[in-house]
């Protein structure tokens, strides 16, 4: 808030350039899906997923930071925006994908034939 | 009421405890649509992460979003996956930089400025809306049909080459009579939805007479594409037929899953009346403008404020994308 008056239109034009870059090269990877990132796994995702996750985190990083001003809000703000929902997001999706990876076990695993 | 009510003498910014007392150094007003974009925002993250657990679940069936959404405009039969919807990214991104060069326009007090960026916005949002609606179009109508088995699961149907044909290439017309039950010939009430253009007889007759065409299931193989039957397979497959499936509803889903569907239109429609809502206030907001409400006020923090709210549709949309048309 301290520099409200000063035009930062030259610093939003920088920012979409960054989001549009990002989104480029989202849409590359999407369409060629390189099969030394496509086809290797790690924590049972794919590389190109995990990529695919940052980048998502970076644009959403750069849209709150910037185009949402929170870098000009006060520090305990910030906080009382960001952490509560990186918390619970986190929770949330360790105990939602974990426990559907354990269903898909359970009906990989079953003596009952679920899809056919 | 001290904190919620604006007076012409730039009051807006406080509190009911006087001029100097700004809990978190931010107004009212602000501060409340941040809280209402965290509660939001974790709203949208139980839907994804729902999503996500049903894909976890299904993992080895899901439908591949590169075989799902593959229209662009103007450009019939040709597959083009991603362009449409990156646009759609670039025209959402957009409407964010109008929006927050109307908001710094405000911070300078050029109301012209404002006036031009925010209607700029607005266009964008409406573009964007229309684009969405051309997307469910397509995915509600369907491509290709396929047959759905006593089990549930999706058979979609295919050449030689693997490439997918639609039903309509090689069902044959049987000469037999069923005719829809429409209301007026019900007993009590009675209908049923559109019939599909063929039955399973007449799909089972085309493929019987067509020796080269191969039965996909949704199994996904190592390759990370859909599993092709052999002949004597999809012909066994072929034989537990229960339905014939064009396009995707609530119910029935030509592309695989039907969770996949249901996600899709739950998570991009809520997506889409927030995009929708957003639109509608950004008008009431620019009109106030025109009419030079702020200008009285001598501060532009409503403005601020919807634009708050229209990068956070922004920010929804960029986790969209990832889950259902990237990963």
């Amino acid at each position: 808030m301290s520099h409200a008056h000063t035009s930062n239109t030259a610093k939003i034009w920088k920012v979409f350039g960054i989001l549009s870059v990002v989104t480029i090269i989202e849409v590359i990877l999407g369409i060629y899906k390189p099969d030394s990132l496509y086809h290797v796994h790690f924590l049972g995702l794919s590389l190109l997923n995990w990529i695919f996750y940052a980048l998502t985190i970076f644009k959403a990083y750069y849209i709150v930071w910037s185009f949402m001003h929170l870098e000009g809000e006060t520090a305990s703000l910030r906080w009382s925006i960001v952490s509560p929902v990186i918390f619970l997001v986190l929770y949330l999706l360790f105990i939602l994908l974990t426990e559907g990876d354990y269903i898909y076990g359970v009906f990989k695993d079953s003596i009952i034939k679920w899809n056919f | 009421m001290g904190a919620t009510v604006t007076t012409a003498n730039n009051d807006e910014k406080t509190w009911g405890g006087g001029h100097d007392i700004q809990p978190l150094g931010s107004s009212y007003g602000k501060m409340m649509m941040w809280f209402f974009i965290v509660s939001d925002a974790l709203t949208f993250s139980g839907f994804l992460g729902a999503y996500g657990f049903s894909r976890f679940k299904f993992i080895e069936t899901w439908p591949l979003a590169d075989e799902v959404f593959t229209h662009f405009p103007f450009m019939h039969g040709v597959s083009a996956p991603m362009y449409y919807v990156a646009l759609m990214t670039f025209i959402l991104i957009f409407s964010s930089v109008t929006m927050v060069l109307a908001v710094d326009a405000g911070h300078q007090m050029k109301k012209n400025k404002v006036i031009v960026y925010m209607f700029l916005t607005i266009i964008g949002g409406l573009i964007f809306v229309g684009s969405q609606a051309w997307e469910w179009k397509n995915f509600i109508k369907g491509e290709y049909g396929a047959i759905e088995t006593k089990g549930g699961s999706i058979l979609q149907f295919v050449n030689k080459e693997g490439k997918q044909i639609a039903l309509a290439d090689f069902a044959t017309h049987l000469p037999e009579e069923r005719e829809q039950l429409s209301r007026e010939k019900g007993t009590w009430f009675m209908e049923e939805a559109a019939r599909p253009s063929f039955s399973v007889a007449e799909v089972q007759a085309g493929f019987k007479a067509n020796p080269d065409i191969l039965i996909r299931t949704e199994v996904i193989t190592d390759q990370k594409t859909k599993t092709i039957l052999s002949r004597a397979e999809s012909e066994e497959k072929l034989a537990q037929a229960a339905l014939v499936v064009e396009g995707a509803n609530l119910i029935r889903n030509e592309y695989g899953n039907k969770l996949f569907a249901d996600f899709f239109f739950f998570i991009t429609g809520f997506h889409g009346f927030h995009v929708f809502s957003g639109v509608i206030i950004n008008i009431i907001i620019f009109f106030n403008v025109l009419l030079g409400t702020y200008e009285k006020r001598k501060s532009y923090e409503m403005v601020e404020k919807v634009g708050l709210y229209w990068h956070f549709v922004d920010l929804v949309w960029v986790f969209v994308f990832t889950v259902f048309y990237l990963v």
